[in-house]
């Protein structure tokens, strides 16, 4: 097993009456892509904020790169990175000012923070823009800047708020390039995401809903251990055939895609394709069983607590 | 050494955002160059010309001359004639005029036996044989109105009688030392130079750090290694840079334009100033730990500015307020600066001989500092 860089025990945090986070055990290996998969409002931000020792926790305990919280939170800061969910550096300030702004705030002066700015720009692909303000930048841009803020000081963890809430799809594939090159180097990263496609990428995932963790895992384990098998059905007359399916007890969701029906059949059922051709008074021929995807798992595992 | 390195880091990054802030910037300039005009050529307690009107019942060419006396003292100006005092009075309620003068029938008479006149033997008490010449009737709401007008009471007729008058000697002389002039913008100007200071140090202040948690900014900056009181000085070495400016503005502009001396050294001058402005920037500070928004922010920065302007000597006399006043006035940093930038600039005073003053704003800011330090948490709960 590899050496852990966040362990949590029961952690919980109440706002007045609200539980944002209740009951979360979390580990997280060195090296690794964490990600916090869930809705909007389930807790994700306010986890990060009590791993990081910004909240105090109603409950539990937190143990961060070996520092327990929230006792040694200032002593972690100088370890960590954290890139919020909305652009927190400063609009009128320009990228290199920014970037010397935060270089001195982490003690870097001189040389060497001359060279770790040109660095960061070039890797970034921000040279062009280093005397652009801030606030004139598109949301990817503003993004990379964020990112080399937060790795300026070559923190060993790194947390990430939704980073890619302002993105366009291609800049979301190269932020995501960007951060499996920083895994390679050894920085592990915690990243809350509401993309399938982005919790796809990480090592591991939890997926978090009202404030509860409802599965964790590699997101190939979540697929195949989510309790659930995957049909899709061609056939006509889909809405109505939704409508008569989602009534069965054994059906846990039905979303259609097109021309196509995606049920879920909870896997009690044996057989589920002849069950659904049964009970949907469909031929068998129409039906195929296929791949679960992260989606599937997402919504197998959650839906309890949705309004 | 990293400690100051972050020092300097939020201070350059202060500038560089107030350099780009042109609006700000130019209020830095604007506020105190304005103002000073303002305030210098406005205020005024000296009273001229208020609008009076007259009744005049002996329609002589005396009475109209008692008249022509009394406006050449350009305390008032006549604008309107009145047949009786009843209508003089609704002219007063309804503040066509301040006041009325009402001369009567038997004015000629009145005059002949005035003391002012010198040929009435008898005391000047005896009414029977001695009267006033004319009544005031005052809208007396407005005391400094009544008392520019009550200043005539014992006006001196010799011009209207073309001879000299018996001239009294008075009970006591009077020595007007540092204004002898009496001219209201000796007393001002320096006044001006602590309620400008209030209101733009702890208005900048106090939206400084507002502003941060507003945009999101503190969120970042709080999980940094900076520690709270490194931010505070960070964030107030700037606007001790801009009050130092406006100090230069204000007393400059009024030694030449309002013709106020400085009397006092100028290193004492700084020094008074230089504590006047960080014991605002701390209270500033303070209470941008307690804002949540920069409207907030602003209502409490007229919360102090408005008791500074009242009650700190700028507009009247502390001496004259009730003791539970004063000791509420010895709580703001204005006051006692008030006392101090008075004195340095127009007494030729050592800081050091005030030192009460000195030691409170030291005081001051010291708390403050300390306090918003405490305050400022850098957490989010």
């Amino acid at each position: 097993m590899n050496e852990l860089v966040i362990k949590a025990k029961n952690l919980g945090r109440n706002f007045g009456d609200l539980k944002a986070v209740q009951g979360l055990d979390l580990e997280v290996e060195k090296g690794s892509i964490y990600g916090f998969l869930g809705p909007n409002g389930c807790g994700k931000t306010t986890a990060i904020r009590l791993l990081m020792g910004l909240l105090k926790p109603t409950t539990g305990e937190i143990e961060v790169l070996g520092f327990k919280l929230p006792k040694d939170a200032e002593k972690l800061r100088r370890h960590i990175g954290y890139m919020t969910q909305k652009f927190s550096l400063y609009d009128d300030l320009t990228v290199k000012e920014n970037l010397q702004f935060m270089a001195k705030i982490y003690g870097l002066s001189g040389k060497v923070q001359k060279k770790r700015i040109s660095e960061l720009l070039s890797i970034y692909g921000l040279d062009q823009k280093q005397n652009q303000l801030a606030g004139s930048m598109s949301g990817g841009q503003r993004q990379r800047l964020a990112l080399s803020a937060a790795t300026l000081h070559k923190p060993e963890l790194l947390f990430l708020d939704e980073p890619t809430s302002a993105v366009d799809p291609e800049n979301r594939r190269e932020f995501w390039e960007q951060l499996f090159d920083l895994s390679d180097q050894g920085t592990s990263i915690l990243v809350s995401t509401h993309y399938m496609d982005e919790a796809e990428r990480c090592h591991k995932l939890a997926i978090l809903e009202a404030g509860v963790k409802r599965a964790d895992g590699s997101p190939d384990d979540l697929m195949q251990q989510m309790g659930a098998h995957v049909v899709e059905i061609a056939a006509t007359d889909l809405r109505q055939l939704k409508q008569s399916l989602m009534q069965l007890p054994e059906v846990i969701a039905a979303a259609q895609l097109g021309a196509r029906l995606r049920v879920l059949v909870n896997d009690s059922v044996a057989d589920p394709l002849n069950f659904l051709a049964f009970r949907g008074d469909i031929a068998v021929d129409d039906l195929s069983q296929v791949r679960p995807s992260l989606e599937d798992v997402f919504v197998t595992c959650t839906g309890d607590g949705r309004q | 050494m990293n400690s100051l390195l972050r020092i300097y880091a939020i201070f350059s990054k202060e500038l560089m955002q107030l350099k780009r802030d042109k609006m700000t910037f130019g209020m830095i300039v604007m506020i105190p160059l304005i103002q000073l005009l303002l305030f210098g050529f406005a205020i005024n307690t000296n009273i001229r010309h208020i609008p009076v009107g007259v009744v005049d019942y002996s329609e002589t060419g005396l009475s109209r001359i008692l008249q022509e006396t009394v406006s050449a003292t350009q305390v008032v100006t006549f604008i309107h004639k009145y047949n009786n005092e009843r209508q003089a009075e609704a002219a007063i309620a309804r503040a066509e005029v301040r006041a009325v003068l009402v001369i009567p029938k038997d004015v000629s008479q009145r005059l002949v036996r005035h003391p002012s006149v010198g040929l009435g033997l008898p005391a000047a008490s005896d009414e029977e044989t001695s009267r006033p010449i004319g009544q005031w009737l005052v809208d007396g709401s407005d005391t400094v109105i009544a008392g520019a007008i009550k200043s005539l009471r014992n006006m001196p007729l010799a011009e209207l009688l073309d001879k000299p008058a018996n001239r009294s000697v008075p009970t006591f002389e009077v020595a007007l030392f540092y204004n002898p002039e009496q001219r209201t913008a000796v007393n001002i100007v320096p006044g001006l130079v602590a309620i400008i200071l209030t209101m733009t140090m702890i208005m900048f202040t106090s939206a400084a750090i507002v502003r941060e948690r507003e945009r999101g900014n503190l969120e970042m900056i709080i999980t940094t290694p900076v520690r709270s009181i490194e931010l505070m000085i960070g964030k107030i070495i700037p606007y001790m840079f801009i009050g130092a400016l406006q100090v230069i503005i204000i007393l400059g502009l009024g030694n030449l334009v309002f013709n106020v001396p400085i009397n006092g050294g100028l290193w004492q001058l700084a020094a008074a100033t230089l504590l006047f402005i960080v014991a605002s920037l701390a209270l500033g500070l303070v209470i941008s730990t307690i804002a949540k928004n920069q409207l907030q922010s602003m209502q409490m920065t007229v919360f102090i500015l408005l008791p500074s302007i009242l009650l700190s000597g700028f507009m009247f006399p502390y001496e004259g307020m009730p003791l539970a006043a004063q000791y509420i006035a010895e709580a703001f940093p204005a006051t006692h600066f008030m006392r101090l930038i008075r004195g340095v600039v127009l007494r030729d005073v050592a800081i050091i001989d005030m030192r009460f003053d000195v030691y409170w704003l030291i005081i001051f800011s010291i708390a403050g500092l300390l306090i918003a330090s405490m305050r400022f948490k850098k957490n989010l709960d």
